[in-house]
């Protein structure tokens, strides 16, 4: 058993020394960051009225308006990686705060074993969707878009026809509201910083932890890198899939309960429409719409610019009907460098 | 062939299909094929496209069970019932796709189901540093120096994924490698070095079945030579008991050649 008798076969000048700059532009969420410090930039200069720059309370508005987007957008991130939608994020803010307003209000039980609830609730309509996407294959666009008008329906009937309302009021009567309220959606600092950018930054790590040092982060990548590549691998992809799906909705429930508890009410609108605003966060952060590639960190920077945007505007005393606007021309640029940032890094040389 | 005659006394084979026969409906797919393949050797599967070889490669993987027939591992009657009870005798395929992300790091891709682990229960982590050296030892077995084991396996050339697939098998313990048409989308240089890693994992004592349209890049490898066409044999060869040309001919259909050949030289004659 010789292994020396094979030359190795000219490897040298197929392995080129990769540039720094190079290297940096081969990261799925550079874009983001780069992005996100321009936007700050820009604000500094446009809101300039207001003190943008240095003003902790101006500070606590965007990164609250960010925190919003970007909670969720970790677990979208990680499931659009693991290439799948899901466009009922959104809409399972308000399922969750409503389920969790009228446990506390109408059912009368105390706030803290209704929030463990309303979690396996968020678990199992993840599950749900999940379950639907792998066994019959068809495209998770399709099927959360469905989940996301039913839930979109039931939001709205059965509060009005619990509350005869548009939206369930003083949920903050329940017994353990505020010791919940304390501890999961206060503000904590004198400037209201949100207790909601400590969820953002924390999931994020963990977001990010999973994806790069975790065995579920490898079969997340494979999964949507080329999932019957991955199957015949070894890999457990449904399994990944499905496991996604719940993070997923099971966060957007997390959500529902934080947004609960700090506004004391719950809309049968809200979260409606913000499931795009996830996606965009994602592609921001360098995730490709194809799957298999993207960023958690990334992704945080892209809610970080999105939150921005938002507060941005409206200290820069514009038109706030331009957010939308801005929006999609910063989606649009983010998809334009994915795709070169994804040419670059599938080219063989 | 010393690793060959070692292990080989005589009786069993590592790996041997007898008359084994595929039927799809009432499709013929595969009828009466045999072939083996033993440590340190290549058998070398040659057809055209229908000519059966994906059928051979999806029995022998796995994937389908045969209806007629016996296969054997060491001797013994095997059944698959899935990929997984074929890997886990040692019977490791390599696909055309390569089962290959292309945007993963090649560590990523090397590890992809089988991810080392430090640390136990909700702690348990990947290992990456022992991912990222033995990726890149592994590939330097095969004769390539990956310097950044971060890079995107998208970055490499066709020849090198095709090594680091056959790496990856041979570390997880492949005591036979299938090779579904490793040389069919490459050009000649590179076609050259995967052949190179075929001989590579032939003397590091794995049994090679080598699934191929080209008598040419068979025949400088292949220990055996098992033609296929319509799913049945017609030709079964060993090492120098055959020329390179009378594979040619027989994988073009021999009769068949001569006439279109007849047919052409007319063809251009007239013009």
């Amino acid at each position: 058993m010789s292994t020396a008798a094979v030359p190795p076969a000219a490897s040298d000048e197929r392995l080129v020394e990769i540039g720094l700059g190079k290297r940096l532009l081969t990261r799925p969420d550079i874009g983001a960051f780069v992005g996100a410090i321009a936007v700050f930039l820009g604000f500094s200069y446009f809101a300039r009225e207001v003190n943008w720059f240095g003003d902790p309370a101006i500070w606590a508005s965007w990164t609250d308006q960010a925190a919003q987007y970007g909670i969720i957008a970790v677990p979208v991130a990680l499931l659009m990686i693991g290439g799948e939608f899901d466009l009922s994020a959104g809409v399972m803010i308000g399922s969750s705060g409503l389920l969790l307003g009228y446990l506390g209000t109408h059912a009368d039980m105390n706030i803290w074993p209704a929030m463990v609830i309303v979690l396996l609730f968020g678990l199992t309509i993840g599950f749900l969707n999940g379950i639907t996407v792998v066994k019959t294959r068809l495209p998770s666009f399709i099927v959360t878009l469905a989940t996301f008008f039913i839930l979109q329906g039931v939001n709205a009937a059965l509060t009005l026809k619990l509350t005869g309302q548009t939206a369930i009021q003083d949920i903050d009567a329940a017994d353990g509201f505020e010791s919940a309220r304390r501890w999961i959606a206060s503000e904590i600092t004198q400037y209201d910083f949100k207790l909601k950018v400590i969820w953002w930054i924390g999931l994020t790590i963990v977001g990010a932890w999973l994806l790069s040092k975790s065995r579920l982060g490898n079969w997340i990548y494979g999964a949507g890198g080329d999932p019957v590549a991955a199957r015949n691998i070894g890999v457990p992809v449904a399994r990944t899939k499905v496991m996604l799906f719940m993070m997923t909705s099971g966060v957007a429930s997390l959500m529902g309960i934080i947004e609960a508890l700090e506004l004391r009410s719950m809309q049968s609108q809200e979260g409606i429409g913000l499931e795009f605003i996830f996606i965009i966060c994602a592609v921001v952060g360098g995730c490709l719409l194809t799957g298999g590639y993207g960023s958690v960190i990334g992704t945080f920077f892209g809610a970080a610019m999105l939150g921005m945007v938002q507060l941005g505007i409206v200290f820069a005393q514009w038109d706030s009907n331009w957010t939308f606007t801005f929006q999609g021309v910063i989606l649009f640029l983010a998809v334009v460098l994915n795709t070169l940032i994804r040419n670059r890094a599938q080219k063989a040389r | 062939m010393t690793v060959a005659a070692a292990i080989d006394n005589g009786a069993s084979h590592l790996l041997e299909v007898e008359h084994v026969s595929k039927f799809f409906g009432n499709v013929v797919a595969l009828k009466d094929v045999s072939a083996r393949v033993d440590a340190g050797e290549v058998t070398c599967i040659l057809g055209d496209n229908g000519a059966g070889k994906s059928s051979f490669i999806k029995i022998v993987s796995g994937v389908h069970r045969h209806d007629e027939g016996r296969m054997l591992v060491d001797g013994e009657d095997v059944h698959f019932n899935s990929p997984r009870d074929a890997r886990a005798r040692g019977i490791a395929t390599v696909y055309q796709d390569l089962a290959m992300c292309p945007l993963m790091s090649i560590w990523r891709n090397f590890f992809l189901g089988e991810e080392p682990t430090k640390w136990r229960g909700p702690f348990s982590r990947l290992d990456v540093s022992f991912a990222k050296r033995t990726a890149r030892e592994q590939m330097a077995q095969m004769g390539i120096d990956v310097r950044d084991p971060e890079q995107p396996v998208g970055t490499l050339s066709g020849g090198e994924r095709q090594a680091v697939a056959i790496a990856r098998a041979i570390y997880f313990g492949a005591r036979v490698l299938i090779l579904d048409e490793p040389t069919s989308a490459l050009g000649v240089k590179q076609a050259g070095i995967v052949l190179r890693y075929i001989l590579q994992a032939r003397d590091r004592g794995v049994g090679v079945i080598f699934i191929t349209h080209n008598p040419h890049h068979a025949f400088p490898v292949g220990d055996h030579f098992i033609l296929l066409n319509r799913g049945r044999v017609i030709g079964d060869y060993e090492k120098g008991k055959v020329s390179r040309d009378e594979l040619v001919r027989q994988m073009a259909g021999g009769a068949e050649l001569d006439e279109l050949t007849d047919e052409l030289e007319g063809l251009t004659a007239s013009e």
